[in-house]
């Protein structure tokens, strides 16, 4: 079980600004271990956000994306206010999956 | 062939010739473009993942004993997180003692929950597949004195003489190269390939070094304790291996973290 995510989604002005720390070793298949063994991948490779149902971002990732990656995306808040929820959702090429949410605040 | 030859030298002549007045150039301009690649990777940094778990170890109940850290003293009294880190080396009564953060933490794994020193110091530094749970702790407890300034004391004569032996050890030339600390970290502008190195002899240097330790070494993927930051100095001295939570390894930070009194901790920071 990974470690959760860390997600800040704030209001500006009609959009919605989310960032997002996530925990994820994100191995590339590529690297060999101390013992010349080929450490096997391990990395995300769907990313979705939803915002009161709605999907409001959607990737693919691969192993290029670093390792305990971070995410900044901004959505047209349309009609999502203050105290909504963002629920952010990976799942990884082993078909591990996670899901954190986080409600939308003013801007600081 | 010769002349391919010949031709090819001809062309690092030129080449060499036109890199020269960029190389010239003022190294200010690589430092400011080192700086603004720091500040592109501050925003969103990882080091909050291991706050957030450090946060939990510390709450937790665990160890044979069935209690949380929340009763450890770690310089400001009994469950104080806030300000701590900055007060840290520091001599403590109960150990008769003087610590830094993890040792005092090892101390506080081993009487409160009932660990052994062995179990408490096993896995200080992380790596691939390996978390280490000193390290998390190591990133709450520093980030929840983000912005107070390093105030670490010296009354008591044995942080005096932590201050001094540290001191020793900073200028002691040994193992096969010859070197000390104060080679790399005793002199302005001195630099390990693109790294620049801190002149920890030099208040504001050796404040902007130490306030910015831990931090989550982009590279390696990981959160870097201090201690950790001074075993791996070791190695690339191509020292014997500083034991964790050693009396060499406390004195050497006391010498500096007294050295850096007055500034202000942004630790955990994040480093290339």
């Amino acid at each position: 079980m990974s470690d959760p995510m860390r997600i800040r989604a704030q209001l500006m002005g009609d959009k919605v600004d989310v960032r997002v720390l996530v925990a994820h070793e994100m191995e590339t298949g590529l690297r060999k271990d101390a013992d010349g063994k080929i450490v096997p991948a391990n990395y995300i490779q769907s990313v979705t956000a939803t915002c009161n149902g709605k999907t409001v971002l959607s990737a693919q990732w691969g192993p290029a994306v670093s390792k305990n990656p971070t995410l900044a995306f901004k959505f047209a808040a349309a009609g999502a206010k203050i105290g909504d929820k963002v629920i952010v959702s990976w799942v990884d090429n082993k078909g591990d999956k996670r899901s954190d949410e986080a409600a939308i605040t003013a801007a600081s | 062939m010769r002349s391919s030859f010949l031709i090819s030298v001809g062309f690092a002549v030129i080449l060499a010739a036109t890199a020269l007045p960029a190389a010239s150039q003022s190294s200010d301009d690589t430092i400011k473009e080192i700086e603004r690649y720091r500040a592109a990777l501050a925003d969103g940094n990882p080091a909050e993942l291991w706050e957030a778990r450090g946060e939990d170890l510390w709450k937790q109940t665990r160890g044979p004993k069935m209690a949380s850290l929340e009763k450890c003293d770690i310089g400001l009294g009994a469950g104080i997180v806030k300000g701590a880190y900055a007060v840290l080396p520091k001599y403590f009564a109960d150990a008769d003692r003087v610590m830094d953060l993890e040792t005092r933490l090892v101390h506080c794994m081993v009487n409160l929950q009932g660990f052994t020193p062995e179990q408490a110091k096993k896995d200080p530094f992380g790596g691939p597949s390996k978390k280490s749970d000193m390290e998390a702790l190591v990133a709450y407890i520093t980030g929840a004195s983000r912005g107070v300034q390093m105030n670490v004391a010296s009354n008591h004569p044995k942080e005096q003489e932590y201050y001094e032996l540290g001191k020793k050890i900073f200028f002691h030339r040994g193992g096969p190269h010859d070197f000390s600390c104060a080679n790399c970290h005793g002199a302005d502008s001195q630099r390990i390939r693109l790294q620049d190195l801190p002149n920890l002899l030099k208040q504001p240097t050796a404040q902007r070094a130490y306030t910015s330790w831990p931090a989550y070494r982009v590279s390696q993927g990981e959160l870097r304790s201090f201690q950790w930051r001074l075993f791996d100095c070791f190695r690339q001295q191509r020292f014997p291996e500083l034991v964790f939570t050693s009396d060499a390894s406390v004195a050497l930070t006391m010498f500096l973290a007294k050295n850096a009194n007055g500034g202000v901790l942004s630790a955990p920071s994040i480093k290339r």
